[in-house]
């Protein structure tokens, strides 16, 4: 019994698989003549954004990102939970030298500032949400080195991403209701080439930039709490 | 031309990493070398203009992923058996 629910599933799998690869002719690179070029032509009319990547990740695969940072907060919560310890070990007291501490505390401020740059800019200029976090936690780690004892509350990182992660969901649920589709862009898009344009968009990627940032240092941070 | 060069520069230094990263038996200077990888293909991918990709693989590939190998060697053992 179960092998011909395995075959059945198997032959609609196939089924539907065919049927898309049919559409496209044998030998021929369909991929760069018309999706490439249409990207590139009708990106902006249609997204509002700029920067053709972030239309494309935020906008066309707008359902994919969502994917993606589940993955990534999957990751951050089974690495939680396999080096969960009721007592943090203690770190060893050594410091870094002075250059090193001072040098910390004067960039630290200035690299958060450019991850925030870097994903709320993400519809203008290169870069976005996942680039953004990334900076923000490399922010982060160069206090966890420089200063031993530097902590971060875990409450508060873990409602950062509760709130991103929900209002991502929430923006595309509001496509849901008041568009045409899950993530659909309901907001004005306004004049292109400005800060506040492309609608949704640089609200998704600002979810996107929290949720990152705050699971990746989370991440480091139950990294470091595991060894001495 | 210079672009050329310098092209064919980073790609050698990468190739030599890659194979460096999987000889080393010290998984610290295995670690090196493959974040010594990720510099490379960032620079690359920076020339073949995808600044998006070059900005991840910097962030991602050279910062944070070594750390964290780091972290885990420190934890384990330094040296392959």
């Amino acid at each position: 019994m179960r092998k011909v629910f395995a075959m059945l599933f198997l032959a609609i799998i196939g089924f539907y698989l065919f049927n898309t690869f049919a559409l496209i002719p044998f030998g021929k690179n369909k991929m760069n003549a018309d999706v490439a070029a249409s990207y590139l032509n009708s990106g902006v009319q249609k997204t509002g954004a700029v920067n053709i990547v972030t239309s494309i990740v935020v906008n066309y695969r707008g359902f994919d990102t969502l994917g993606e940072v589940t993955v990534l907060f999957l990751a951050a919560t089974g690495m939680g939970a396999l080096l969960f310890r009721k007592k943090p070990m203690q770190r060893s007291r050594q410091n870094a030298s002075v250059i090193v501490k001072t040098g910390a505390r004067i960039l630290f401020p200035l690299i958060i500032i450019l991850g925030v740059y870097v994903f709320v800019h993400g519809h203008l200029t290169p870069g976005g949400g996942f680039q953004g976090g990334a900076i923000i936690a490399s922010g982060f780690l160069l206090m966890f080195m420089s200063y031993r004892t530097y902590k971060v509350n875990h409450k508060v990182l873990s409602l950062f991403e509760t709130f991103a992660g929900t209002s991502f969901v929430l923006l595309g649920l509001f496509g849901l209701i008041w568009g045409t589709s899950f993530l659909a862009n309901i907001l004005p898009f306004g004049e292109a080439n400005t800060l506040f344009s492309a609608g949704i968009i640089p609200l998704i990627y600002i979810a996107v930039g929290i949720k990152v940032g705050s699971e990746l240092t989370a991440v480091l941070d139950t990294m470091l709490k595991t060894v001495k | 031309m210079i672009l050329t060069i310098l092209e064919i520069i980073l790609v050698v230094v990468l190739i030599g990493a890659a194979l460096l990263a999987v000889w080393y038996r010290d998984l610290v200077a295995a670690v090196i070398a493959s974040s010594v990888v990720s510099l490379m293909l960032s620079i690359i991918f920076y020339i073949l203009q995808a600044p998006d990709v070059a900005l991840t693989e910097a962030a991602i590939g050279v910062g944070l992923t070594t750390i964290i190998f780091m972290i885990a060697i420190r934890k384990t053992k330094r040296f392959e058996e």
